[in-house]
């Protein structure tokens, strides 16, 4: 029993070196050499302040930008998660339909898409839907005071395509989006 | 549902099914100690843990040496990683200056990783450092998973050997399971993951100032190199509160299909390890052809039912988007969600909860089939070889004859173990759940009201017991009575099925190959497939058929007359 209980002890502290220790910190050195980048959480960095990550969704509240999808936590980095409210909860209909009434006033031509009126999963989506963009082109085209038109050829310039043309959807991403806004027409 | 969609999944089952035969092939190599590509590195390595710490590799272990080694070693490592994580705060690698963690808390992350399940009552962001992310959870995530593999292997070996009394040496699997299976694959995958975005570092949390001026705070961290264990070894736990709908874990539809490859492809690639062991690959394909038919229809079933969208929203949202992510959108949720629970991994790409209710029955059913859908790797291919075992005493029954399996007599012992594991899950579901539902602590845990709440608890308790740690995730699980019954149940749905499954591989092992005769039920061919399925759901999912009833069966006749809650 003694030899049974020495084997797994030190077998624990071996395999735990090598899967703890060894093999992620090789990935890391790897990782950090060849696509440091990304290995470092894809940042957006603007004249040396971090301004995000283009992986991670941002809350845009001013008309002048196109804003994200609802987020149970705001687009805090530090409370990723979704609302987890099932499709019988009360207080989701009432969300979704309040959400739905009050953009419908920002443009009442078009109803709002499904993205635009539900959060996400992880409350940091970085992306809407293509229809979601083309949603908020007349509120944001006000704003700056540019043409729907030019609006309408940017966003269609930011549209990411399916992987391999197969995998995931037709999406944009908000930020990089609004940053290429910024660049184009002056704040 | 649409084209590009079905697509989707078309091209998802054709890769799984090119990935078989030549990881099927290595695994068999792998554990028959024979020449493979990265023995010139791997062989030293293995010959010192062995000399360090005192295995003799020529020698073998009867299924009793074999399941106390199994025991002992898990054990050690429930103590090893509730210690980190009640010390985490005064060990190094910790620039998030993560607490101790309570130790309640600390027993249920400590059973949850080491049986595989990666249950998680807790938020990752900010409670778990980087020397626990490390050291202690990943650590187990290898452990855990080749564990399950060595378990396979010696049950396969059971089935393939004669009149013999071993079933080979824990130790030897466990070491050639993590050395030879799970780390180059984890190691390929870290590095793809990374390639397209998934960080990996030691660096504290960003602080970014947005482009409107506000504070956002953006977690970093040896991501990438646990994500691709993650998947691998069917684990599942996130490394993010969000799991994998988290773009830090999830970046791409690449990332999310990769990682739906890597959760099946061990489980897969074991059916054809078995059929080549025991020398006859039908064998194996006639298991995984029973496990894809049911695998394609959950993911239709739940993919019609969710593109029907909510009828209490037809005039606002036309599909549910609530709780998923736009760059997978309905398919890459749904396809994730009964991936993840008909393999037992767990991990998450979009709230289940949020699911309309027979699509989010698919993935709990999944669950309560034992998760031999694949499976969780090793575990499931000994739950289906469980099935395979009372199917033919089943069919022995109707014709009046001494069963068999691949020429092994199936008598009263293996009946009475194979029984006893099958209904372990069901049990602890049922009785762990009644006693939620009839304890103040108890009700106190779900978010959602109606049939709904009743839901979270089941799936809790069914994603526990099944080590599976997908949660329809309103339920507040992080309380003492929580975290200990989830804790409890997670223990005995992983040891209390392994034990027994392992005294079966002991008995088979002794037994003779009996040559088949014009009575023996041919274990391969469809008819077979048909009839193993028919007993999947009789003998393992009829049980759940009240609790369904009162939960999401209820809750989608209710949606559809408009009732809320």
């Amino acid at each position: 029993m003694f030899n049974q209980l020495k084997t797994a002890v030190s077998m624990t502290l071996i395999l735990t070196l090598i899967t703890g220790f060894i093999y992620p910190m090789l990935v890391t050195v790897l990782a950090q050499t060849f696509f440091p980048s990304q290995a470092s959480g894809s940042l957006i960095i603007k004249n040396k302040n971090i301004s995000g990550s283009k992986l991670i969704g941002q809350n845009f509240t001013s008309d002048k930008y196109f804003h994200s999808r609802p987020s149970e936590s705001n687009y805090d980095g530090t409370k990723s998660g979704g609302s987890n409210l099932g499709p019988t909860s009360k207080k989701l209909i009432d969300k979704i339909i309040s959400t739905a009434k009050g953009l419908e006033k920002e443009n009442p031509n078009i109803s709002p898409p499904a993205d635009l009126i539900t959060a996400s999963g992880s409350g940091l989506d970085p992306h809407i839907s293509i229809a979601g963009a083309e949603f908020q082109i007349p509120r944001v085209a006000i704003a700056r005071g540019i043409s729907e038109g030019a609006l309408h050829k940017l966003v269609v310039e930011h549209i990411e395509k399916r992987q391999f043309g197969i995998l995931g959807e037709l999406r944009v991403n908000v930020l990089t989006l609004n940053l290429a806004l910024d660049n184009f027409y002056s704040k | 549902m649409n084209l590009n969609g079905i697509l989707q999944i078309i091209l998802y089952f054709f890769v799984i099914l090119l990935l078989i035969k030549p990881i099927g092939l290595y695994m068999t190599r792998v554990f028959n100690k024979e020449k493979t590509f990265f023995d010139p590195i791997l062989c030293p390595i293995e010959k010192l843990v062995y000399k360090l710490s005192g295995v003799n590799s020529k020698e073998e272990q009867n299924w009793l040496e074999y399941a106390k080694s199994l025991i002992l070693f898990n054990l050690i490592g429930v103590v090893v990683l509730y210690s980190i994580l009640r010390f985490q705060n005064i060990l190094p690698f910790n620039p998030t200056k993560s607490d101790s963690i309570s130790p309640d808390l600390a027993f249920n992350i400590a059973a949850s990783f080491t049986s595989n399940t990666n249950w998680q009552s807790y938020v990752p962001e900010g409670t778990i450092s980087y020397f626990t992310e490390m050291l202690g959870l990943t650590v187990q995530n290898f452990l855990s998973a080749a564990t399950g593999i060595a378990m396979a292997i010696a049950f396969i070996r059971a089935l393939a050997r004669e009149q013999s009394n071993t079933i080979g040496n824990f130790w030897i699997d466990l070491v050639r399971s993590t050395l030879w299976v799970l780390l180059p694959l984890s190691f390929i995958f870290s590095m793809i993951f990374v390639f397209e975005g998934i960080p990996q570092n030691l660096k504290p949390y960003v602080h970014a100032r947005t482009i409107e001026g506000k504070i956002q705070i953006l977690p970093q961290g040896p991501i990438a190199s646990r994500e691709s264990i993650k998947a691998i070894g069917t684990n599942g736990g996130g490394i993010l509160n969000a799991n994998s709908a988290h773009p830090y874990e999830n970046p791409s539809p690449l990332t999310n299909f990769l990682q739906l490859i890597a959760i099946f492809l061990i489980g897969a690639a074991l059916t054809n390890t078995f059929g080549r062991m025991v020398k006859d690959e039908r064998q194996g394909w006639v298991l995984f052809t029973a496990m894809g038919i049911l695998f394609l229809f959950g993911v239709f079933a739940s993919y019609y039912f969710e593109s029907l969208g909510n009828p209490l929203l037809k005039d606002f949202a036309k599909i549910n988007m609530e709780g998923k992510e736009v760059r997978f959108g309905i398919l890459g949720s749904v396809l994730y969600a009964i991936v993840t629970t008909a393999a037992s991994c767990g991990a998450v790409n979009s709230m289940h909860s949020s699911f309309l209710p027979i699509s989010g029955m698919m993935p709990l059913i999944n669950i309560m089939l034992g998760e031999i859908i694949i499976g969780g790797v090793g575990v499931g291919l000994s739950g289906m070889f469980l099935f395979a075992i009372i199917a033919v005493f089943i069919a022995g029954l109707m014709v009046g004859r001494t069963p068999e399996y691949l020429g092994k007599k199936i008598e009263t012992k293996e009946i009475k173990m194979s029984v006893l594991a099958v209904l372990i899950l069901p049990l602890c579901v049922h009785c762990f759940s009644a006693f939620a539902c009839t304890t103040p602590w108890g009700v106190r845990g779900p978010l959602n009201m109606g049939p709904h709440g009743f839901s979270e608890i089941i799936y809790a308790f069914s994603s526990a017991s099944g080590n599976n740690g997908s949660a329809f995730a309103g339920l507040n699980a992080n309380s003492f009575f929580y975290n200990l019954t989830t804790g409890l149940a997670m223990l005995i749905g992983r040891f209390l099925i392994i034990v027994p499954t392992l005294a079966i591989a002991g008995s088979l092992v002794r037994k003779k190959l009996v040559p088949p005769s014009s009575g023996t039920l041919p274990t391969t061919g469809l008819t077979f497939v048909f009839y193993l399925i028919l007993v999947i759901i009789t003998v393992g999912g009829l049980v759940y058929f009240p609790a369904l009833s009162l939960g999401p069966i209820v809750e989608h006749f209710l949606m559809i007359s408009g009732k809320v809650f």
